[in-house]
C-alpha cells in the first residue's frame, strides 16, 4: 500500500499542449476562472463545453471544496461523454479571485482536468502531488511568463517520481 | 484502521488526499487502507471507517459519523496531514 510501491502506480498526467495553457488571464469572479479552465481544455481537444458547464456546477452543489491549497483551485468534474480525452489545463490570473474558501482564498491558479475513466481520474490526479507537493510550485506557477516556465514546473512530478 | 478520503466527485481531491495521507502514515509507521470516495456514499464507504479526511467545506454535507471528521486546509502540507492524523490516531 503506501511507500514505495505506491508511488509507482501513479499514471502520468495527461499532455499539457500550449493550447490548454493560459497565463495572465482576467477573470471577475470564481466561475469565469473556472471556465476560463474550461475553454482551455476545449481548444485542447480534450472536452466539449457541456464539460465546462458540469465543473462549474460542480462549485455550486459543493462549495469551494476544489480549492486544495493556498492559491490553488483544482478544476474538475466527473468523467462523461463531453470528455473526448484525458486533459490537463493551467490557468493563471492576473487578479485572484475567492472562490469562498475559508483557508485557502484567493486563488490565483486554476488547474483544469478532465479524464475519460473514473480510474484514471484518481491515478493521475494522485500524480499532482507529485508537482504541488513542493511548496514553491503554486508562487512558481503564478508568477510564470511563458507556456514553456508552466510545462517545466508541471514536469517536475515525472523526476520526482522517477528519483 | 480504515481510513475514508471524502471529496464532491470522489475522483478528485480526494485522491490526492489519499496519496498524501498514504505518504504520512508511511512515515509514522502507521498500517491502514486509505480508500478515496465522495459525499454521496458516505454512510457506506464509511460507515466501518475510524477517519474521515476531507476539506472543511464538505463538513457541512458529511453529516452526522463515528467516525474522526479530519478537516485539511492544504492538501499538499505533509505536516499539516501528519500532525492531524496523528492527533487523531494517537
Amino acid at each position: 500500500m503506501a511507500g514505495a510501491a505506491g508511488y509507482a502506480e501513479t499514471m502520468p498526467l495527461p499532455p499539457l499542449p500550449e493550447s490548454a495553457i493560459a497565463l495572465a488571464a482576467h477573470a471577475s469572479d470564481w466561475r469565469q476562472a473556472v471556465e476560463v479552465a474550461g475553454s482551455a481544455l476545449e481548444r485542447s481537444g480534450a472536452t466539449l463545453h457541456s464539460y465546462t458547464a458540469r465543473m462549474v456546477e460542480m462549485i455550486d452543489e459543493f462549495g469551494a471544496y476544489i480549492v486544495i491549497a493556498p492559491g490553488l483551485a483544482l478544476a474538475h468534474a466527473r468523467p462523461g461523454p463531453d470528455v473526448l480525452a484525458d486533459g490537463l489545463s493551467v490557468v493563471t490570473l492576473v487578479e485572484p479571485v475567492a472562490f469562498g474558501h475559508p483557508h485557502n482564498d484567493p486563488v490565483g491558479v486554476v488547474i483544469g482536468l478532465a479524464v475519460a475513466t473514473p480510474d484514471a481520474h484518481v491515478t493521475s490526479v494522485a500524480e499532482l502531488a507529485n508537482i504541488f507537493n513542493d511548496p514553491g510550485a503554486i508562487p512558481a506557477l503564478a508568477e510564470a511568463a511563458t507556456v514553456a516556465d508552466v510545462q517545466r514546473i508541471m514536469s517536475a512530478g515525472k523526476e520526482e517520481a522517477e528519483r | 484502521m480504515k481510513i475514508v478520503a471524502i471529496c464532491g466527485a470522489g475522483i478528485g481531491t480526494s485522491a490526492i488526499l489519499k496519496v498524501n495521507a498514504e505518504r504520512v502514515l508511511d512515515r509514522l509507521d502507521i498500517e491502514a487502507d486509505v480508500t478515496a470516495s465522495d459525499v454521496a456514499s458516505v454512510r457506506t464507504t464509511a460507515a466501518d471507517a475510524q477517519v474521515i479526511l476531507t476539506s472543511p467545506e464538505l463538513v457541512d454535507a458529511i453529516g452526522a459519523t463515528n467516525a474522526d471528521v479530519v478537516v485539511i486546509d492544504n492538501y499538499f502540507d505533509l505536516s499539516e496531514l501528519e500532525a492531524k492524523l496523528e492527533a487523531a490516531l494517537g
